[in-house]
């Protein structure tokens, strides 16, 4: 089941015109700028599918930009973002591509400033609701509706069981887990959906674990 | 929680609830959130929407590009001083969707019902309905779950976006999410909210998402109106107890086949249909320069 919640159908509460194009497009941004964990200096954004064709009917470069300053889909602010970005001094580079992709409402974003760069490809599914299917070259298929723990580490046995010794350890359960490598032997990546809250102290527990080089929590909440 | 609109009737059905009670407690239990959190958020939603409607029917609307804007206040004006010929409800149903997709297309505040592009045909039927029933503020946020649970059922067996499945996946779905709420706050049955969505869906089957440059305007707009009225003449038939001889859930699934093989021109690209007429593309180089997408 793709759509969980009745939210998921009478909502989200956005900007106009469209939940695909201009909410979802918002919500791929803001997962990016998340991910980033601050505002970057550079963004480049590629629209594939029915958003290279349309992104400037609907807006999907304005509402991309929006999420990439961390704007939720009903903020007044979004129609405005391009300007508030220039006025950052946020480089924002727009490409389309003819690339045909799994879906037709893709894009792609990639954030940077002088320390680090993160890549965030994400599909807009209709009615707001997203799907990221790429995180820094690793493939995945998540939703971002709940908190989900991002935990990047080396690829080497009994990181999983570590990863869930800490949360049987504070009693939170696993609703959904993906995990992705670039190599075998090389770095991977683990997303968690829990049912319950993971404090900043269970991060950084997790985060003691050897080979384990990063722990978030990410949401669109 | 149920998969289907079968399986949504039958859960209703055996408990003597109602659609939008079983909603309400599949969504307690997949969030795990209590009914006063659920229905808090849920308010918040109706409040949105009456905004949106009280808006588009009483301030100047115009979009952007100048394509819409100002058919809500029109027709009520229109109904005020003429004698119209089809029913008050019914026009106010089509007056006030028109009024949301306004305000949407205006980049105005509206809560996706399912999607934006569609988010007129929902509240417009429900504040013309409520016109009408007097329901309670409780009772209209019922509608909204009645809505959502049938939305639900067709975003997880078919699609509810316009460049997955064509505009009869958007106008389409929130037609049909309309026709049964209404049948609900109307007093029918479970099984005539069901009827009314296949009433509904049928009538919608095969139509395309040809945005004029790619703006969610024209046609948009004018089908949001056409959905509304189509919802309420829906919901009145399966109130009167006729019945769809497809079932629900197989005119649903005859949904998403003709949407998969619908061309890509023909969802949500601004390649084909009314916005590859003539003034179709006029309207796109006038509003962009250039075309989006050569002929």
């Amino acid at each position: 089941m793709k759509y969980k919640s009745v939210f998921d159908i009478i909502g989200p509460v956005m900007v106009g015109p469209s939940s695909s194009h201009t909410a979802g497009a918002a919500r791929i941004g803001r997962i990016a700028r998340k991910l980033f964990g601050r505002q970057p200096k550079k963004a480049e954004i590629t629209f594939y599918g029915s958003f290279a064709k349309t992104y400037k009917g609907h807006g999907s470069d304005v509402a991309t930009v929006a999420g990439i300053l961390d704007f939720d889909t009903f903020d007044l602010r979004l129609k405005d973002s391009l300007q508030i970005a220039k006025d950052l001094g946020i480089d924002i580079v727009i490409n389309t591509s003819e690339e045909l992709t799994g879906h037709p409402n893709t894009s792609r974003i990639r954030l940077s400033d002088d320390e680090k760069d993160v890549e965030v490809v994400g599909v807009s599914i209709g009615g707001g609701k997203i799907e990221v299917t790429k995180l820094n070259g690793f493939a995945f298929q998540l939703g971002f509706d709940t908190p989900t723990l991002m935990v990047l580490h080396e690829d080497r046995f009994g990181m999983i069981a570590g990863v869930a010794k800490v949360l049987t350890q504070h009693k939170i359960n696993v609703g959904l887990m993906e995990v992705s490598r670039h190599d075998r032997g090389s770095r991977a990546l683990m997303a968690i959906e829990t049912d319950s809250v993971v404090l900043p102290e269970v991060l950084e527990e997790i985060g003691n674990i050897p080979y384990i080089f990063d722990v978030s929590l990410l949401s669109l909440q | 929680m149920f998969r289907n609109v079968a399986e949504l009737v039958e859960l209703a059905e055996s408990q003597g609830k109602k659609i939008s009670q079983v909603m309400i407690e599949a969504e307690m239990e997949v969030s795990q959130r209590t009914r006063e959190t659920i229905l808090t958020d849920m308010y918040t939603n109706l409040d949105v929407m009456e905004k949106a409607v009280r808006r588009g029917l009483t301030e100047d609307i115009r979009s952007h590009s100048g394509l819409t804007g100002g058919d809500a206040k029109k027709l009520q004006e229109y109904m005020r001083t003429k004698p119209f010929l089809s029913g008050p409800t019914l026009l106010n149903a089509v007056s006030m969707s028109v009024a949301v997709n306004e305000v949407n297309a205006a980049m105005g505040t509206i809560v996706a019902t399912p999607t934006a592009g569609a988010c007129g045909i929902v509240p417009g039927t429900l504040f013309a309905v409520s016109d009408k029933l007097k329901p309670t503020r409780e009772e209209m946020v019922n509608y909204l779950f009645t809505a959502g649970a049938i939305g639900y059922c067709i975003a997880n067996n078919a699609f509810i976006s316009g460049a997955a499945g064509g505009c009869q996946a958007e106008v389409g779905s929130a037609t049909s999410m309309a026709a049964a709420a209404i049948v609900e706050m109307a007093g029918g049955t479970p099984e005539q909210s069901a009827q009314a969505v296949a009433i509904a869906l049928k009538n919608m089957l095969g139509l395309v998402c040809d945005p004029v440059a790619g703006l969610v305007e024209v046609p948009c707009v004018k089908r949001n109106a056409m959905g509304a009225a189509i919802a309420t003449v829906a919901a009145d038939m399966a109130l009167a107890g006729i019945k769809s001889v497809v079932p629900t859930d197989e005119v649903i699934e005859a949904m998403y086949r003709i949407g998969c093989s619908m061309p890509t021109t023909l969802k949500e690209t601004a390649q084909g249909g009314l916005a590859a007429t003539q003034t179709g593309r006029q309207i796109e180089a006038k509003i962009f320069g250039v075309q989006l997408e050569k002929k």
